[in-house]
C-alpha cells in the first residue's frame, strides 16, 4: 500500500492531487487546460508527483473524473465528478446533505442520503449561463484575472442588473455598463447576482437541505460564497481545497480500490 | 411617386452588430448606402454612419428631406423624424423585391427573426430569438474568432469542407470547446466551420417552422453573402431562397426603413406640410405601422434602448459597395 491519485479534467482545468494510505494530502497541482486534454491530464499528474516528492510507480491506483475523464490514458478508472464532488464534499465536511459545484461550464446541485450516498442531481450543461464561464466573460470583458473579481466585486456600492442570460451577450452588456459610466465593481456585483440566482434555482430542484456544501474552482471567489448565503438563507461549508473537492473524491475512489487490492486497467464506469 | 426631384429620404437600420444605412431618392432607386460596426456607441455609429450615406451620395445632410429609423436602436438617433420597427422595415423591403415571399428569415448579429408576412407585406407572425447567441450570427462569428477567421471568410473558407464536423452543443459558449477540442483532435477548421454552419441553419429553420413555413422564403441580414449559408439553409428547407438584389441583403432593413420614411414624407409634402431638417422637431409614430403586429409590443419590449447591448467594442470603418 503506497500512495492514490486523483486527477480531475474539467472543461477549464485540470486538478490533480495524491493521497497516502491513511487518506491524507500528499500532494496537489492545477493547471489551466487549454487545447489538449489528454496532455494536460498528464502535466498535471506529473505536477502532482513533483509536488508529492513521488514517482509514477509510488502511485497503487488512479481515478480519472471530470468532463475529460476518458481523455486520461493512465487512469486505472474513471468515475463522474458527480459522485467524486459528493464523495469529496461528505469526507471533508460528513453532515453534508446537498453539495453545490460551480465549474467553468457547468453548476451541479447534488443530492446526498444520510450515508453520504448520491440520491439525486441537477446539471446546467446545456447553457453556461450560472456557471463559472459567466466570469470568465467578466474576467475577459473587465481585463481583469478570475480570482480579483470577487473581492473587487465586495466593493461595490450600487450594483447594476444584468438582464441577459446568455453568457456571450453579458460581455457586450458588461462592456456597455462601462461605457456608460457605471463602476466595475458594481458591474461585477451584478454578474456574481445573476450567477447566484442561477445556481440557487439548480440547488431548490433537488432541495433544499443543509448542510450545503460548496465545492468548484468558483467556491474560492469570496463574493459568490456571500451571495450564495444570501440567497439561500443559510450557511455554506466551503473547504480551502473546494477547488480540488472532485480530484479529492476520485483520490478517495482509488483509496477504496487500492486497500481492496485492484489494481489498475479496469476501465469501467463508476455511476451513480 | 412625386413630383418632386429633390426628394431624399435615408433609413437607418441600427442593429445590435451593425448599423446600415439606404439612401433612396423619389423613385425609390437606391442613390448610397453605408455600414459600420454599432459598437458601444450606436448613436455615435448612427451619427457616423449618415455622414458616410450622404457623403457616398455627394450630397449634404441638408439636403436630405427625411430620415427613418429601424432596428435596436432606433430611438437613439435624435435626428430622426421617425423609427420603425425591423419587422415591419424587413416585410416591406421583402414584399417590394419578391410579392410572392411569405416567410422571411433575418439573421442578425445577436438575434434571429423570422417573419411571416402576408401578399401586401404586412407582418402576420413573427418568432424572435434574442435571449441566447445560439442560432444567431455571434454563434458563427465566435467560431470564426476561435478559427483565426473573419466574418466575410466564413462562406468561402466553409465551403471547401469535405467532412462536415457535428457540432451538438447548444450554447454559443459550449460550442467554442466543442470547436477547440475538434480543432485538438485534428478536423480540419472548414470542416468545422461547416459543422458550425449546418447548426446554425438548423436552428434558423426550427424558428421558420414556428411560424408557419409557408413558401416562398426570403433571407435578410449579413448571411446572405455567406454562401455556404445559403446552401445549408436551401437544403433543410428543401427549397430556394430570395435574396435581395444589389447586395442589400444586410441592407435590407435599412431599405424597408427608408421606404417608409419616402411614403411619409410624399403624404406629408402632398397635404402641403412641411417637413423640419434632420434634428429639428421629431414627427410623432403614426399609430397604424404597428396595427398589424399582434405582439408588437413584445417585439418593441425586446428591442428596446438598454435590454440588449451592442456586442462588438471596436469601430471599423467598412462601407459597402
Amino acid at each position: 500500500m503506497r500512495y492514490v491519485a486523483g486527477v480531475d479534467v474539467g472543461s477549464t482545468q485540470a486538478k490533480g492531487v495524491v493521497l497516502d494510505e491513511h487518506g491524507r494530502l500528499a500532494g496537489s497541482a492545477l493547471l489551466d487546460v487549454e487545447m489538449n486534454m489528454s496532455t494536460a491530464a498528464q502535466d498535471v499528474f506529473a505536477r502532482t508527483l513533483a509536488d508529492a516528492g513521488l514517482a509514477p510507480d509510488d502511485i497503487a491506483f488512479t481515478v480519472a473524473t471530470g468532463y475529460g475523464r476518458y481523455r486520461v490514458t493512465f487512469g486505472d478508472l474513471q468515475v463522474t465528478e458527480i459522485s467524486c464532488h459528493a464523495r469529496g464534499a461528505v469526507a471533508e465536511f460528513p453532515h453534508t446533505r446537498t453539495v453545490l459545484d460551480i465549474g467553468g461550464q457547468d453548476t451541479k446541485a447534488i443530492r446526498i442520503g444520510d450515508s453520504g450516498e448520491v440520491v439525486d442531481f441537477a446539471m446546467n450543461d446545456k447553457c453556461a449561463a450560472g456557471t463559472g464561464r459567466f466570469l470568465g466573460a467578466a474576467s475577459f470583458a473587465l481585463e481583469m484575472p478570475l480570482p480579483d473579481l470577487g473581492p473587487l466585486a465586495m466593493r461595490a456600492t450600487a450594483p447594476v442588473r444584468i438582464t441577459t442570460t446568455c453568457t456571450v451577450f453579458a460581455e457586450s452588456e458588461i462592456i456597455g455598463h462601462l461605457a456608460r459610466g457605471h463602476r466595475p465593481e458594481d458591474v461585477l456585483m451584478g454578474m456574481h447576482h445573476s450567477i447566484a440566482t442561477r445556481c440557487a434555482s439548480l440547488v431548490r430542484r433537488v432541495g433544499l437541505s443543509p448542510e450545503i456544501t460548496f465545492t468548484g474552482g468558483v467556491s474560492r471567489n469570496v463574493a459568490m460564497v456571500a451571495l450564495l448565503q444570501n440567497v439561500l438563507d443559510t450557511s455554506l461549508n466551503v473547504s480551502a481545497r473546494g477547488h480540488f473537492m472532485g480530484a479529492i473524491g476520485a483520490a478517495l475512489f482509488a483509496l477504496d480500490h487500492a486497500r481492496a487490492g485492484h489494481t489498475g486497467s479496469a476501465a469501467t464506469e463508476v455511476t451513480l | 411617386m412625386t413630383t418632386l426631384p429633390s426628394l431624399f429620404v435615408a433609413g437607418i437600420d441600427i442593429g445590435s452588430t451593425y448599423t446600415k444605412a439606404v439612401l433612396l431618392d423619389a423613385g425609390q432607386s437606391v442613390r448610397a448606402t453605408a455600414l459600420r460596426r454599432s459598437g458601444y456607441k450606436p448613436a455615435a455609429a448612427a451619427e457616423a454612419v449618415f455622414d458616410d450615406l450622404v457623403s457616398n451620395a455627394g450630397l449634404t445632410r441638408a439636403d436630405i428631406t427625411y430620415v427613418a429609423t429601424s432596428g435596436y436602436g432606433r430611438y437613439m438617433v435624435p435626428f430622426r423624424h421617425t423609427q420603425i420597427t425591423e419587422l415591419t422595415c424587413h416585410a416591406l423591403a421583402t414584399i417590394h423585391h419578391f410579392p410572392s415571399v411569405r416567410t422571411i428569415l433575418d439573421i442578425g448579429g445577436q438575434d434571429i427573426k423570422a417573419i411571416r408576412i402576408d401578399e401586401r407585406g404586412r407582418v402576420r407572425a413573427f418568432r424572435l430569438n434574442d435571449k441566447c447567441a445560439a442560432g444567431t450570427g455571434a454563434f458563427l462569428e465566435k467560431t470564426a474568432r476561435y478559427l483565426g477567421l473573419t466574418t466575410a471568410d466564413i462562406g468561402p473558407y466553409a465551403l471547401r469542407a469535405t467532412k462536415p464536423a457535428e457540432i451538438s452543443s447548444v450554447c454559443a459558449v459550449f460550442a467554442e470547446s466543442e470547436v477547440i477540442n475538434h480543432l485538438a483532435s485534428g478536423i480540419a477548421p472548414e470542416d468545422i466551420m461547416q459543422g458550425a454552419i449546418a447548426a446554425l441553419s438548423g436552428r434558423a429553420v426550427q424558428l421558420m417552422r414556428r411560424v408557419g413555413l409557408e413558401a416562398d422564403f426570403s433571407l435578410a441580414g449579413g448571411m446572405t453573402q455567406n454562401p455556404a449559408m445559403v446552401a445549408a439553409l436551401e437544403a433543410k428547407l428543401g427549397a430556394p431562397l430570395q435574396l435581395p438584389p444589389q447586395g442589400l441583403g444586410q441592407l435590407n432593413g435599412a431599405f424597408g426603413a427608408a421606404m417608409l420614411g419616402l411614403r411619409r414624407a410624399s403624404r406629408l409634402l402632398a397635404d402641403g406640410r412641411t417637413i423640419p431638417p434632420p434634428g429639428g422637431t421629431t414627427t410623432v409614430i403614426p399609430h397604424r405601422w404597428s396595427t398589424h403586429v399582434r405582439a408588437s409590443r413584445d417585439a418593441s419590449a425586446s428591442a428596446a434602448p438598454g435590454l440588449s447591448m451592442p456586442r462588438q467594442p471596436q469601430l471599423a470603418a467598412e462601407k459597402v459597395g
